[in-house]
């Protein structure tokens, strides 16, 4: 936060603090929180006023919050819709009728089977031409029938939605599990990287340094497989990398500036210990612009995940990445728009999450650097 | 600034051995050894197993092996495969580090070039639609799914459009009964190119010893490009290679696009905010006021300027490229150090993931290296002092 912005959030505030004092005897009465509240409050409006400004950002709000209804919707349906064992993510299964009709070359797969193929896997003695009931899985989206599947299934006859949905859960986990790591790790460090300086912060940066250099994707696919690394061990690490690391270096340049401030001596005077003046003053003031840094370590996050488990080298039950893993183990890869359930709705579903996480942290920025907002 | 490079050399030799130190630590984590594999196989006896131990190095103490290990790998003694055993790693790596290294180089260039000349213009003719959908697509580029996004245009521009072939080196239905192996021919294209480039530099030094005004040096810039372009083509039309030579840059040209339309988003993005906090500075201002024509204020004063925070950005973009790279050869099957990484993996060969892991650690390093020499260069405040 610059200077100028600090002052034009702290002056109606003062204002604010008269009315709600009116003079010394009311101090006692207003309870502290209240006046926290009402300065978090009052800078929430402007912050989200200029936020707002930005019609990107919340666009990207309102996508993360369908992705969040998305992810509610899963155990919701599971209880009361669906049958698990037809519908469950990970071992259900149902067995779709499709009419399929036996052709020499096959240009539709979702109706259409070769004749090498019908004759291999269903029946002997077909002929071209025939139309025949199969249970052939990946089958195409049903709407109607006992058990509806929206968005087909799988080569293994498991829903996709019902994959898609529980997907979504998994992701805003890892999302969360570690974006809150980065966060509270690169603050920590920032912070007492800038205020101790000398050899703390030398130890920290070189550390910095090092994490940075190190090329992260490589060697999360080395210990990805080799550690059966789950859900959670992966946020953590890559929340502790990133917090450590590239994150912790921003934070620190921003926490120096902070440190210079005059309220920081106004707090040493008063006798403020170093945890108090790192923890009560510094901290509050670096937050606004870690919160902007975990919104795009969400985006990393469900990135990374995704393409380790898109090469199966994760210890995961179900997420977007090993839906399309699947699709590649059964050999539907190239298979394009012909079998788009199988590859479209869980690469969008990556692709748009992470770009709304993105365009969310776009959108803070903006209100956190003002040079970056449009003139006029 | 040689002082400035060397301080920083000798830092990233020690970061590099902290790298190595940790790569190694971490793999020798991992509870058991390879010879715990036969222990499931009757006909190995328990005492063949200590034979297979101490002829790997494996019954050493840790801090041991450790302290062989580094030395081996100053050395360049990276150890045997054991997916590939009796080829040494060092000779695995080295097959594929040229295709790696072709691949991101090709990508970052072209990003870098790209997303340098359009982020430019996009903050230039700041506002309006197209602004806002070069941002859209900027920010898409950079937050798609990599994989997906890699296999729809693997799909779209091989097998709907047949364009380009569908992954892979070289076409092995061509080169069947050739005398040429594959490796001979693309080291001898990359043998070209780098003389051409090293031309090139050469002949813009001449050329501007020879005229201090610029319009006519670029002029004859532009005249030696072509030249020099020309004289490479035909090489290679007269060549007997000429198939081979096309086959190779045929089954590149996919990789390299994908991956550098990937790298382009983010280094877009990079440029607009740099040019737009440059374009707010006074001397644009009194450039403006002096009447200086606006194509060199934006190309001259402000791209100029702009240029240095996307130059450290290229150290992030090497992350990407290096992270990308690896995605992108396995889905082309492009036999490079990524492809191998995951071969390693997947086949529990730990030296052969040790070494490659390492070797993408130096890339890292030197592209590190890279650009701070581009930096000192771009910026005279480094340069002078």
């Amino acid at each position: 936060m610059s200077v100028d912005d600090q002052t034009q959030v702290t002056e109606p505030l003062d204002k604010e603090l008269e009315d709600l004092t009116h003079g010394a005897a009311a101090v006692t009465q207003v309870p502290m929180w209240r006046i926290r509240w009402r300065l978090f409050r009052r800078s929430f409006a402007r912050n989200w006023a200029l936020f707002t400004e930005n019609k990107m950002g919340l666009a990207g709000l309102t996508i993360i919050g369908i992705f969040a209804l998305m992810a509610i919707a899963h155990p919701i349906l599971m209880t009361f819709v669906w049958d698990p064992a037809i519908y469950d993510p990970v071992g259900g299964y149902d067995a779709v009728e499709s009419i399929v009709t036996i052709v020499e070359e096959v240009t539709d797969p979702a109706t259409e089977l070769s004749l090498e193929d019908a004759r291999i896997q269903l029946n002997p003695f077909v002929e071209v031409g025939e139309e025949i009931v199969t249970v052939l899985q990946p089958a195409p989206p049903s709407f109607s029938g006992d058990y509806s599947h929206w968005l087909g299934t799988d080569p293994q006859g498991r829903d996709v939605l019902s994959q898609l949905l529980f997907s979504t859960r998994a992701a805003f986990l890892l999302g969360a599990i570690a974006a809150i790591t980065t966060v509270v790790i690169a603050t920590t460090v920032g912070s007492v990287a800038a205020y101790y300086g000398g050899i703390t912060d030398s130890i920290f940066m070189r550390f910095a340094d090092l994490i940075l250099l190190m090329p992260l994707l490589p060697v999360l696919f080395v210990v990805g497989p080799l550690f059966g690394l789950t859900m959670l061990n992966l946020g953590l690490i890559i929340g502790v990398l990133n917090g450590f690391g590239g994150v912790a270096i921003v934070l620190k340049s921003q926490a120096l500036a902070v440190k210079v401030k005059p309220y920081i001596d106004a707090a040493k005077v008063a006798g403020g210990g170093n945890g108090h003046v790192i923890f009560r003053h510094i901290v509050p003031n670096v937050l606004p612009l870690s919160f902007l840094y975990m919104m795009f370590g969400v985006t990393e996050a469900i990135a990374i995940e995704s393409t380790l488990s898109f090469f199966g080298l994760l210890n995961v039950r179900m997420t977007w990445g090993l839906m399309i893993n699947t699709a590649q183990t059964q050999g539907f890869l190239l298979s394009g728009v012909n079998y788009w359930w199988l590859l479209f709705p869980a690469g969008l579903a990556v692709s748009i999450l992470a770009f709304a996480f993105f365009i969310v942290g776009r959108g803070m920025d903006e209100v956190i650097n003002p040079r970056l907002r449009a003139r006029g | 600034m040689i002082k400035f490079l060397t301080r920083r050399f000798l830092q990233m030799f020690v970061l590099f051995v902290a790298f190595l130190t940790i790569v190694f630590f971490l793999l020798h984590a991992m509870p058991g050894d390879i010879s715990n594999q036969l222990i499931g196989n009757p006909n190995i006896p328990p005492e063949q197993r200590e034979i297979l131990r101490q002829t790997l190095g494996i019954d050493k103490p840790l801090i041991q092996q450790y302290g062989i290990y580094i030395l081996n790998f100053f050395q360049g003694e990276l150890g045997k495969s054991f997916s590939r055993y009796p080829s040494d790693v060092s000779t695995v790596i080295g097959a594929a580090l040229p295709r790696t290294l072709v691949l991101f180089l090709a990508a970052t260039i072209v990003a870098f070039w790209l997303g340098f000349k359009s982020g430019k213009l996009i903050a230039w003719g700041r506002g309006g639609k197209i602004e806002q959908s070069y941002i859209v697509g900027g920010v898409f580029l950079q937050t798609v799914f990599y994989p997906w996004f890699a296999l729809v245009m693997l799909w779209f521009f091989g097998s709907q459009l047949n364009w380009f072939p569908l992954g892979r080196f070289i076409d092995s239905e061509l080169w069947r009964g050739t005398e040429f192996n594959a490796n001979t021919v693309f080291n001898l294209l990359i043998l070209s190119v780098v003389i051409a480039l090293a031309v090139f530099g050469l002949m813009r030094l001449v050329i501007s010893r020879i005229t201090p005004d610029p319009i006519i040096q670029s002029r004859y810039r532009r005249m030696a490009s072509i030249v020099i372009l020309a004289a490479l083509l035909v090489f290679w039309w007269t060549s007997t290679m000429r198939v081979y030579a096309w086959d190779i840059v045929h089954h590149t040209m996919l990789p390299v696009l994908v991956l550098a339309a990937v790298a382009f988003g983010g280094t877009m993005l990079l440029t607009r905010s740099a040019m737009l906090e440059t374009l707010g500075e006074d001397y644009i201002l009194t450039a403006r006021a002096k009447g200086i024509p606006e194509r060199a204020i934006r190309d001259r004063h402000a791209a100029r300027n702009a240029m240095l925070p996307v130059t450290t950005s290229l150290v992030l973009a090497l992350a990407f490229v290096i992270g990308g790279g690896i995605v992108t050869e396995n889905i082309f099957s492009w036999p490079g150090m990524g492809s191998l990484l995951l071969q390693a993996v997947t086949s529990e060969d730990v030296p052969l993931a040790i070494g490659t892991l390492s070797i993408v650690g130096v890339l890292a390093l030197f592209g590190h290296l890279i650009a701070d020499i581009l930096y000192t260069i771009l910026d005279p405040r480094i340069r002078i002092s």
